[in-house]
């Protein structure tokens, strides 16, 4: 009993109410990586597990770009680019050489841990946010109330451009014809639709998200770290999932539900961050966060199964 | 008449060298002129599916050649072939984009063969040619326009992907047992609906069937499989006489053995 209220005692809830702006915005950041995950794992239907290698491949590429002296911006577009050449890559190696397409994105994967260690020269590069005008950082959340707004702003407005352009693009007929090789690719084919020119371009354009969340992510927390993709395709898939649970709903059967579905994404990503500080709040070890996120991730995964399991049995 | 489809001497071989080894074609030759309505008939293992998914590329022959209105189409990938195609198939599934709306996979349908870029997918003007389209197939599905494809039923769904089929006029529809998944009543509303639109668009037509009477009853032209070989070539006035006694009889004959299929004498 002394223990508990002890450990109680020790909890500070003004705590949990400062670490919840960075929640905020970690999430931002990491939704917009989900919003890849969501196109190649939901619209594409193809686990692509290049973006633990490509989200460090547009943090190394932009922090090594500012030290020399590039804009952030530009240095963002560079990041998005080598994020693209990463999908290209899985997807050839799945498309002209046909290695299924987990294994395509685990062996992209591996390579990038290399280039991207000669990338950076070592295994992290730091960006000093006093140093360079930097686009987003944690710093900005105690500089001052202008720069923690403005800082808002800015992922606010990179969120809503991004779902804007995804919007858009998945409504073009390219973006149909990437859909419709995903949901059904003998159909695709029947209607005239290269399967794997599209295939190749949906892990491009997701990858390059890739590189563009860590390049912002690397810019946010001042470093490139060669293991900073690692389990990010359990956080971007956490993401889509809590998403899809808690907003699945209300996105349906909407005018523009799939720019809902979109923002339910990155809603999903912030709420995970703000699960997460809680969770560390509460005095969880830290070093246990992924295995917590997987199970998560595992239960949230296995729940339609189940669902179905359970309900063949009552038709019994 | 312009020809529309002709197949010359095509062999297919499944597993060749191996334990499962399966000659599927051995020399199916065949030619259509336009406006021919074929219906392809023979047991399980004949080769009607498979001579099907050869003219329509899912995967290269082994030899021969086949042309589709009068270009050679035998080394064109499956997805190239298509803007010649209109297809329906055995499952109602596989014809339509479950997730998607109505409206996109007609859209999708409507720019086969097309190059697809960056305009948007489903124009306005678009939307009313589609509703009107679906209003003729008298299944109120012109009023849900924006309803999932996975949302229909399988009658449903074939009665879409025959829109989708026709909307672009193929210059050869490819039916491959389209009515076989659905039941009786459904079967033979897609059947007609089908007749239809073969009539009305003057299309070239191939529908593989089980069902011996279906395929006296439509089209044109009747062919009979057996062994990867076409073994009966009936068309004009023989067919109209044409009755399910008379074809098996012949098919005995032809084959040396009784008709295999119990689902083609039952239905």
């Amino acid at each position: 009993m002394a223990v508990l209220t002890s450990y109680f005692a020790s909890l500070n809830p003004i705590a949990l109410f400062r670490s919840m702006p960075g929640a905020f915005a970690q999430g931002m950041i990491w939704g917009l990586l989900a919003l890849g995950v969501y196109i190649t794992y939901k619209l594409l239907d193809f686990a692509d597990l290049t973006v633990d290698g490509s989200f460090a491949t547009g943090a190394a590429v932009a922090v090594m770009l500012i030290r020399g002296g590039m804009n952030p911006w530009l240095a963002l577009i560079f990041a998005f680019l080598a994020g693209m050449l990463a999908g290209l890559i899985t997807g050839l190696l799945h498309t002209a050489l046909g290695i299924p397409g987990i294994l395509a994105g685990i062996l992209t994967q591996i390579s990038l841990y290399s280039i991207n260690l000669n990338i950076m020269g070592c295994s992290n590069q730091a960006v000093n946010v006093d140093k360079y005008n930097l686009i987003v950082s944690l710093r900005y959340l105690t500089d001052s109330t202008v720069a923690e707004i403005r800082l808002f702003i800015t992922l606010i407005l990179f969120c809503v451009v991004i779902i804007g352009l995804l919007y858009w693009y998945f409504g073009t007929e390219q973006g149909q014809a990437i859909r419709a090789t995903g949901c059904n690719p003998q159909m695709a084919r029947a209607q005239g639709i290269n399967t794997n020119f599209h295939t190749v371009l949906a892990l491009m354009i997701s990858n390059g998200i890739f590189g563009l969340a860590g390049a912002l992510y690397a810019q946010y927390q001042g470093a490139a770290d060669v293991n900073m993709g690692r389990g990010a395709i359990v956080i971007g898939l956490a993401a889509v999932i809590i998403g899809e649970v808690l907003f699945g709903k209300l996105c349906a059967g909407k005018k523009i539900s799939f720019a809902y579905t979109l923002l339910s994404v990155i809603a999903g990503a912030i709420i995970y961050y703000m699960v997460i500080s809680v969770v560390l709040w509460l005095k969880f070890p830290s070093d246990d966060l992924k295995l917590f996120s997987a199970i998560v991730v595992a239960l949230f995964l296995s729940i339609p199964y189940l669902k179905g399991k359970y309900a063949k049995k009552e038709v019994k | 008449m312009a020809e529309m489809l002709r197949i010359e001497n095509i062999h297919k071989t499944f597993n060749a060298g191996t334990i499962n080894e399966k000659v599927a074609l051995a020399g199916v030759n065949l030619t259509l002129e336009e406006g021919d309505f074929v219906t392809v008939i023979g047991g399980n293992g004949a080769g009607k599916s498979t001579t099907l998914n050869a003219v329509a590329g899912v995967w290269p022959v082994d030899s021969g050649k086949i042309y589709i209105g009068g270009d050679d189409v035998t080394n064109l990938s499956e997805y190239k072939r298509a803007k010649y195609l209109g297809r329906v198939f055995q499952d109602p599934m596989t014809g339509t984009a479950a997730t998607m709306s109505i409206l996109e996979n007609m859209a999708i349908a409507a720019r086969r063969g097309q190059k697809r870029g960056l305009s948007w997918g489903v124009t306005k003007a678009e939307q009313e040619t589609y509703r009107e389209l679906l209003a003729t197939l008298d299944l109120g599905l012109e009023d849900r326009l924006t309803s999932k494809v996975g949302l229909l039923s399988g009658g449903q769904r074939q009665a879409i992907t025959l829109l989708m089929a026709s909307i672009q006029k193929p210059k050869l529809l490819l039916l491959d047992e389209h009515t076989a998944a659905l039941d009786p009543k459904t079967a033979a509303k897609v059947l007609e609906l089908s007749d239809r639109i073969i009539a009305d668009n003057h299309l070239t037509a191939m529908m593989v069937t089980h069902n011996m009477k279906d395929a006296i009853a439509h089209g044109n032209r009747l062919i009979m499989m057996h062994e990867g070989k076409v073994i009966l070539n009936i068309s004009g006035e023989e067919k109209k006489r044409l009755t399910v006694e008379d074809l098996l009889h012949q098919f005995e004959k032809v084959s040396g053995e009784e008709f295999a299929s119990d689902k083609a004498l039952l239905s």
